[in-house]
């Protein structure tokens, strides 16, 4: 029998039906065709899957489904409120912080979990931070500087 | 250059056309497509790393409920004729055939036997649980020592060395030599000599995206693919001929790809979803697991390379020669003979020789992977380099411009050079503020110099004038960094039309004229010059337009900045790209044009990196403190996904260098099959990747562009281990440098 | 599979207690969903601890803290006075995983998973902890070291959960501190592990000192003979040394994909010392 869940998802009350042992990456994807939330390894090592859970940034591929209950999540699609580009995604696309792009949503979840406990990052803790999202196209060289960069304009200090 | 262009696009660092849907999460790579009624399909993979399959009985995964469809090789069509062999390009299609489906016998841990489709992947899963296979497991060869012994097990008994007369059954499938001059006599001129042996360990391409695939097979044989891939026609051809299907019918729809690195240039999942599509009548979605990926697609393998280096004092290499093993995995087919060209190829030699080994042993099949063959070679070459120039009391660098390759000089692997960035290269390296930077303790410094041949091959491009004034450019290439944006870039200079105005499609295998897989570093060199011919051939019909309109000569007519003039005449008003185009209908109907071709003139790429590295002494830990990549990029058309290149392609690098090995028991089966000890470089493993880009015009490109793609993996091996050295006075000949292998060596520095 | 979750300790102890239910306590899953995941276990269902207030809490008074084994190690880290009080635990817990991970993983999944090289078990076991065990027959408290009794193998009966930890409050002049030796700077498995926990007195000597070892034997190690080489001497110098020595004397590892026995053994001494004195440095400040 399928579970009834009930959860607020990207600002969105949903509800949807699962299998018990189903991730909730799982229901995000194939159940939800919310599909901007990426699979690279389902163990929780690459951090493509990043979502927030009730505020707290998590592998969506670590998460039953059935703990969604009553719980808001938060992915890369509910970060451009109404159409409008978060700083971190503007910043991202003018340095170039992406080439494949598979890592990207993971990484946008990743750093505005952290630029919302934390605007002012030094560059180390931008990197410790976003040690478990994994990119193998960039260096990460573009994404760090994107993030501080973002920062700044969060804190007001760039036009 | 000379006559320095004014460009007003070619140069900047304009948004990618792609960029909004892959900050949105909008973008559909392989996994996230789904039909309705859609299946899903799983492999069963072999547990041994060589057996005889006794038998498979897939009766209780068939009668599973849900189940709708089980293949084995058995549902593919017989291959073994001589036209396929012929036909797999790269690819003996035989041996493709035997990957994605093994016959009779299982050849690594891993090798797909069994593929079903069941309504939902736990039922497909549990279906595979049911498979009941019998093995006979068989003496299996995991290594080059191992599969090159007398009279060790052989992986294949009918196959003999290629390159070889009159040889025997072997794992060696190929054999492979080159060079020029007279090695003996070019060692007897060297006042050193220096011969050194080097192992590298089987690495992963690492993608973050894993294999993906949906097929959906009408019963008229006409099928649909979608799939991430490094070229959608490599993977409509391949998967066709296998299972001998007409081109036509196949059609295949890129997704966007996550990464390939080469690894994406061949087929695995694809011709079973078909197959099973097939069979089931219904869509199937395959998707690897990262496991399946790491097990089961194409790394490449490990390597052994002997290189002997003569130098006289004052410097100049008079003689090179290397031998190199490279595995190929269970049915050969290494880089080695890139690495046999590539090994010598940044310098200037008399005599130079090297003499490749392709070694079969039970284990994936290799895949390309970024300057295929070229790291490992790097790695030996420029190891001794930098032991020479300590040898000789001289600086590392000026050792290499002494010797580097200019244009004319003879390349160690037959032609001359054309006009190259070798020295200019080496020259801004040697001037960047970091190569003369203080140093703090436990740190040392490493350089080195790597080269790429980069690649042109077939390409198609079409551009088609929107009754708007907009341009529509279509590709054939998938776009891993951003080509659709150089591509953009390339079509608004050539119009001279805002960039906003030029939107690129990577067209799907039945819209676009055939083109290569985006590999080689050649799609804004090759696709490029496809769009630069495909745009001017609608610039020559627009021509043509203003000249009907104005009643003149279409020679009279110009093209400047975005609008048709008449020559000599300045009070005609000009004749804009958005008046032509919304009068098209009516001056002669649609305007588009295409090209094809075979690209020639491809410029050959140079980087040289700058490592600096910290070595905790009591651990063995090397961390990169400081990195600077410095490359040849021809002319750079978006820096910015040039630099990225250079970034990406360092810190892949550094994580084959430190870090990254496949590491297999004795039976053969791979232990560390995930992101958490397959180590690839996290965000905090690395620093800043600074970058020079250097500008030697390929003279052969309306731009000037060389490939940029691959060069940036060559030098980092090679820079890190020099920088080790810098930091231990260890000289260090086996990949990779973790931490034990270095406290080890720090031990006991001759054995290392 | 099934998802139950338990809402209090008696009930999470009710259904798992069920003889052969086949169900494991899932509290973050980071170690036990990736298991799943990859076929390394197969249970019937999970029991989500998650809901237990008691394992949710970090309750601090004047004898200790009280931490709920499911609290995840973000939560950990934002708990100024734990974090004051006992560093070391806080950083080893600190250190699995991911920030993704630290969203989820707790100490009490960390410990029961009994892997030799769980990060913040020798952290635990420096800093003195016990932790508090429920089952069908009641409450337990026992030492943290006396948990783990062999790799994937615990002291606690079927049907048991880890309630809570218990760590008293710091004696003055103390110190602990947690160091572990990874090939990349992030997200691997601890090749080796060593926290150490001490007390200084009013001089700077050493008058108490716990020395726990991890991913050098099948289980974490609590080494006395290396704690015993700085009791009474100042944690510097021949002292430092001959706790080096000691704790590399300790360590039984096996070789590995993730290192061989040799580096291991040498490495312990290494990181032994490096935390001794971080621990030193602590205490004294």
């Amino acid at each position: 029998m399928k579970r009834h869940v009930s959860a607020i998802i990207d600002d969105e009350p949903l509800e949807f039906l699962c299998d018990d042992g189903q991730t909730l990456l799982d229901v995000l994807r194939d159940v939800l065709h919310k599909t901007g939330t990426k699979e690279g390894c389902g163990t929780g090592d690459c951090g493509a899957c990043s979502v927030q859970l009730n505020g707290r940034l998590v592998c969506a591929c670590l998460v039953l489904a059935a703990e969604a209950e009553g719980a808001r999540v938060d992915t890369v699609e509910g970060i451009a409120a109404e159409g409008e580009l978060h700083p971190l995604q503007r910043r991202f696309l003018e340095q170039a912080a992406l080439q494949c792009g598979v890592c990207t949503p993971g990484f946008l979840v990743a750093a505005k979990a952290l630029l919302e406990r934390n605007n002012d990052p030094s560059e180390e803790e931008v990197r410790y931070w976003l040690a478990g999202n994994l990119c193998r196209c960039t260096g990460y060289d573009k994404i760090v500087r994107s993030v501080l960069d973002a920062a700044a304009d969060l804190r007001g200090e760039t036009a | 250059m000379s006559e320095e262009k004014k460009f007003r696009w070619v140069g900047t660092r304009p948004i990618r056309p792609d960029g909004i849907d892959k900050v949105t999460g909008r973008a559909n790579y392989g996994a996230d497509f789904a039909l309705p009624g859609m299946l899903w399909g799983k492999v069963l993979r072999s547990p041994h790393a060589h057996a005889r399959i006794v038998s498979i009985d897939t009766e209780k995964a068939r009668t599973l409920e849900g189940v709708r469809a089980v293949i084995t090789a058995q549902d593919l069509p017989d291959l073994f004729s001589e036209k396929a062999r012929a036909q797999g390009g790269h690819h003996d299609m035989n041996d493709l055939a035997q990957n994605v489906m093994a016959r009779g016998r299982v050849l690594y841990h891993g090798h797909a036997l069994a593929a079903v489709a069941a309504v939902s992947s736990e039922i497909a899963d549990r279906a595979l649980g049911l498979i009941e296979v019998e093995y006979e497991p068989l003496p299996h060869v995991l290594d080059i020592e191992a599969a090159t012994a007398e009279g060790g097990p052989l992986i294949h008994e009918d196959r003999v060395t290629q390159g070889v007369e009159a040889s025997g059954p072997s794992n060696i499938a190929k054999r492979v030599e080159m060079g020029h001059g007279d090695t003996e006599e070019g060692f007897a001129e060297a006042d050193i000599v220096i011969e050194r042996e080097f192992t590298t360990s089987p690495v992963h391409q690492g993608y973050i995206e894993p294999h993906a695939c949906l097929a959906q097979s009408a019963s008229d044989g006409r099928t649909t693919l979608w799939c991430s891939s490094q070229g959608h026609f490599a993977m409509r051809d391949y998967t066709a001929r296998l299972l001998g299907m007409d081109l036509s019918l196949l059609q295949v729809i890129p997704a966007e790809i996550g990464g390939g690195f080469g690894g994406k240039t061949t087929i695995y999942l694809e011709p079973l979803a078909v197959l099973l599509s097939r069979k089931a009548g219904r869509p199937v979605k395959m998707v690897m697991s990262r496991e399946e990926v790491f097990r089961a697609s194409g790394p490449v393998l490990g390597t052994r390379i002997k290189l002997k280096l003569g130098v006289r004092s004052d410097g100049v290499f008079t003689a090179g020669e290397a031998t190199l093993h490279y595995e190929g995995g269970a049915f050969g087919g290494s880089s080695v003979m890139a690495g046999c060209m590539t090994v010598f190829a940044p310098y200037a030699f008399p005599h130079v020789r090297s003499i490749g080994y392709d070694v079969m042993v039970n284990k994936p099949k290799g895949a390309a992977y970024r300057a295929p063959g070229a790291p490992m070679a790097a790695f030996a070459l420029e190891t001794v380099v930098d032991e020479v120039a300590a040898r000789l009391e001289v600086d590392p660098v000026d050792l290499r411009l002494r010797n580097a390759v200019k244009e004319g000089t003879l390349a160690s692997f037959g032609p001359r050079y054309k006009r190259i960035g070798c020295v200019e290269t080496l020259e801004a390296l040697r001037d960047h503020p970091h190569y003369s930077a203080p140093l703090a303790a436990n740190q040392g410094r490493g350089v080195a110099l790597g080269f790429w041949f980069n690649a042109g091959l077939q390409s198609s491009a079409g551009v088609n004038l929107n009754p708007d004034g907009t341009v529509t450019v279509l590709s054939g290439n998938p776009d891993i960094g951003g080509s659709r944006a150089s591509l953009a870039m390339m079509a608004a200079e050539e119009f001279g039309i805002h960039y906003d105005r030029v939107e690129v499609v990577v067209a799907d295998t039945h819209s676009i004229g055939y083109t290569d897989v985006t590999g080689g570093s050649r799609v804004t060199f090759a696709t490029g010059m496809a769009v630069i011919d495909a745009a001017a051939e609608v610039m020559r019909q627009l021509r043509e337009r203003a000249a009907a309109v104005w009643e003149v000569d279409a020679e009279k007519v110009l093209w400047v900045d975005g609008e048709a003039r008449l020559e000599g005449d300045d009070e005609r008003e000009p004749l804009s790209l958005e008046k032509l185009a919304r009068d098209a209908g009516r001056t002669g109907g649609p305007i588009s044009g295409r090209a094809a071709l075979t690209a020639r003139g491809v410029g050959m790429g140079f980087g040289a990196h700058i490592c600096d590295v910290e070595v905790d002494k009591e651990t063995g830990r090397v961390e990169v403190v400081r990195y600077t990549a410095v490359q040849d990029a021809g002319r750079a058309i978006h820096p910015s996904y040039v630099e990225g290149q250079m970034q990406g392609g360092a810190v892949q690098g550094i994580g084959w260098a430190l870090n990254e090995e496949y590491v297999f028991d004795a039976d053969g089966k791979l232990e560390n099959p995930g992101f958490l000890d397959y180590r690839i470089p996290v965000a905090s493993d690395v620093p800043m990747i600074d970058t020079v880009i250097v500008e030697v015009p390929n003279p052969n490109h309306p731009y000037g562009v060389r490939g940029v793609g691959e060069v940036p993996i060559v030098p980092p091996i090679p820079a890190v281990v020099n920088a080790v050295h810098a930091a231990t006075g260890v000289r260090y000949r086996d990949l990779p440098l973790s931490p034990p292998r270095v406290l080890k060596g720090m031990a006991t520095p001759d054995a290392a | 599979m099934r998802y139950e979750v338990a809402n209090t300790v008696e009930e999470a102890v009710a259904i798992l207690g069920q003889a052969e239910s086949g169900l494991y306590p899932l509290a973050g899953g980071t170690d036990l969903l990736a298991q799943i995941r990859s076929g390394r276990v197969a249970p019937d269902g999970v029991v989500d601890l998650k809901r237990i207030p008691e394992l949710r809490e970090i309750v601090a008074d004047d004898a200790g803290y009280r931490i709920g084994a499911a609290v995840s190690g973000a939560e950990l880290g934002e708990h100024h006075d734990l974090v004051a009080d006992w560093p070391g635990v806080v950083e080893a817990a600190e250190l699995i995983g991911s920030t993704q991970i630290q969203g989820r993983a707790s100490m009490g999944g960390n410990l029961c998973n009994a892997s030799p090289a769980a990060d913040s078990v020798p952290a635990l076991i420096a800093a003195g902890a016990l932790c508090s065990i429920v089952g069908p027959g009641g409450r337990r408290e026992v030492a943290v070291e006396d948990v783990v009794t062999g790799p994937g193998k615990t002291c606690l009966a079927p049907g048991e959960i880890v309630a809570h930890f218990s760590l008293s409050r710091p004696q003055p002049r103390s110190g602990d501190a947690y160091l572990r030796l990874i090939p990349r700077s992030e997200m691997d498995i601890a090749v080796v592990g060593v926290g150490v926990g001490l007390t200084l007195d009013a001089d700077g000597v050493c008058i108490a000192c716990r020395v726990a070892l991890g991913a050098v034997a099948p289980t974490p190690l609590v080494v006395p003979d290396a704690a015993a080489t700085l009791v009474g001497r100042s944690v510097s110098g021949a002292a430092l040394d001959d706790l080096a020595t000691a704790a590399s004397a300790a360590a039984q590892p096996i070789d590995d994909m993730r290192g061989t026995r040799e580096y291991r053994v040498h490495v312990t001494g290494v990181l032994a010392r490096r935390a001794a004195m971080i621990a030193a440095e602590r205490a004294g400040s």
